[in-house]
C-alpha cells in the first residue's frame, strides 16, 4: 500500500481552498471598469475642450476650432500608441480609451504596427484600415442615406 | 464656450455607455464594434436632431467621442443637400470630415512606420 504523498494532499486543499476563493469572490468588477471608463473619457473630452478653448480664444472659428481639435487629439493618440502608452492605458480605461476618438487613431496604429514585415505598401499601408475601414465605411452609409432620405422628402 | 467640467461629464457618460455595453453584452463584442456602433449611432441621431443639443451642452465630450464623427459626417450631408441637393448626399460628409479623417490616415500610418509594438 502507498502511504498518501503529505505533497499532494497539500496541492488539493490549495485547489479547493482557491476554488473557494473563485466562487466568493464578486464578480468581474462591472463597477470599477465603469468607473475608469468614466473617468479617462471624461478626462480626454476634458483635454479636447481645453485645447478647443484656447483655439477658439485665438479668434478661431468654431467649425475649425472643431476640426482643430480632432486633428490634434487624433495626432496625440496615434503618438502615444507609437510609444507604448495608449494601449497600458487601455488595459485599465476599457471603453474610456477606445470611445473617444484618440481610440480610433488608436485602433490604426495597433492594427498596423505588426505587420512591417509584410511591406510598408500592402501590408502596414493596408492594415491601417483593419478597423478604420469598416468606421469609415459605416459612417459613410448611414450619411449617404439620411442625405438621400432629406433629397426625396424636399423634391 | 462649453464649460470644462461639461465636457468631462458628458464624454465621461459616453464612454461609460461605451463599457456597459462591452460588459454586459456578447464577450465577442471587440473594440472595433464599439467603434462602428459609435459612429453609426452618432450618425443616425444627427439626422433625427437627437445629437446637436448633446454638443450644445457638452461640446468636445459630446464631439469627440467617435458619435461625434458620425454627427460631423451627417450634418456635412445634410447641409450640403441643401445647397447642391443630391449631390451633396455624396459630397458632404466626406467635406466634412476631411480633415479628421486625413489626420487619421496620415498620422495613423506614420505612427506604424516609425515604432515598433513592445514585447
Amino acid at each position: 500500500m502507498n502511504t498518501p504523498d503529505p505533497k499532494r494532499w497539500k496541492k488539493i486543499e490549495v485547489e479547493e481552498y482557491e476554488n473557494l476563493v473563485q466562487q466568493t469572490k464578486p464578480k468581474p468588477p462591472l463597477l470599477k471598469h465603469c468607473i475608469w471608463a468614466f473617468i479617462v473619457g471624461g478626462l480626454i473630452c476634458l483635454l479636447a475642450q481645453l485645447i478647443m478653448n484656447y483655439l477658439l480664444n485665438q479668434g478661431i472659428g468654431k467649425v475649425d476650432a472643431s476640426s482643430y481639435t480632432s486633428v490634434i487629439m487624433i495626432f496625440l493618440g496615434a503618438f502615444l500608441t507609437g510609444i507604448g502608452i495608449y494601449d497600458e492605458l487601455g488595459k485599465k480605461a476599457g471603453a474610456g480609451s477606445i470611445v473617444p476618438i484618440t481610440g480610433f487613431a488608436n485602433a490604426i496604429v495597433a492594427s498596423a504596427m505588426e505587420f512591417k514585415r509584410e511591406g510598408y505598401i500592402f501590408g502596414v499601408g493596408a492594415r491601417i484600415f483593419t478597423v478604420a475601414g469598416p468606421t469609415l465605411l459605416f459612417g459613410f452609409v448611414v450619411a449617404v442615406l439620411i442625405g438621400l432620405i432629406k433629397v426625396f422628402l424636399s423634391s | 464656450m462649453v464649460p470644462l467640467y461639461m465636457a468631462f461629464l458628458i464624454g465621461g457618460l459616453l464612454c461609460l455607455l461605451g463599457q456597459l455595453i462591452m460588459d454586459l453584452t456578447r464577450a465577442s463584442i471587440t473594440p472595433g464594434h464599439i467603434l462602428v456602433g459609435y459612429i453609426s449611432g452618432g450618425a443616425v441621431l444627427s439626422g433625427l436632431g437627437l445629437y446637436e443639443p448633446l454638443v450644445k451642452i457638452g461640446g468636445a465630450g459630446a464631439t469627440i467621442p467617435l458619435s461625434g464623427f458620425g454627427h460631423l459626417l451627417t450634418q456635412g450631408t445634410l447641409k450640403a443637400v441643401e445647397q447642391k441637393g443630391l449631390l451633396g448626399a455624396f459630397s458632404g460628409g466626406v467635406e466634412a470630415a476631411a480633415a479628421g479623417i486625413t489626420a487619421a490616415v496620415v498620422f495613423g500610418y506614420l505612427a506604424a512606420v516609425l515604432f515598433n509594438p513592445k514585447g
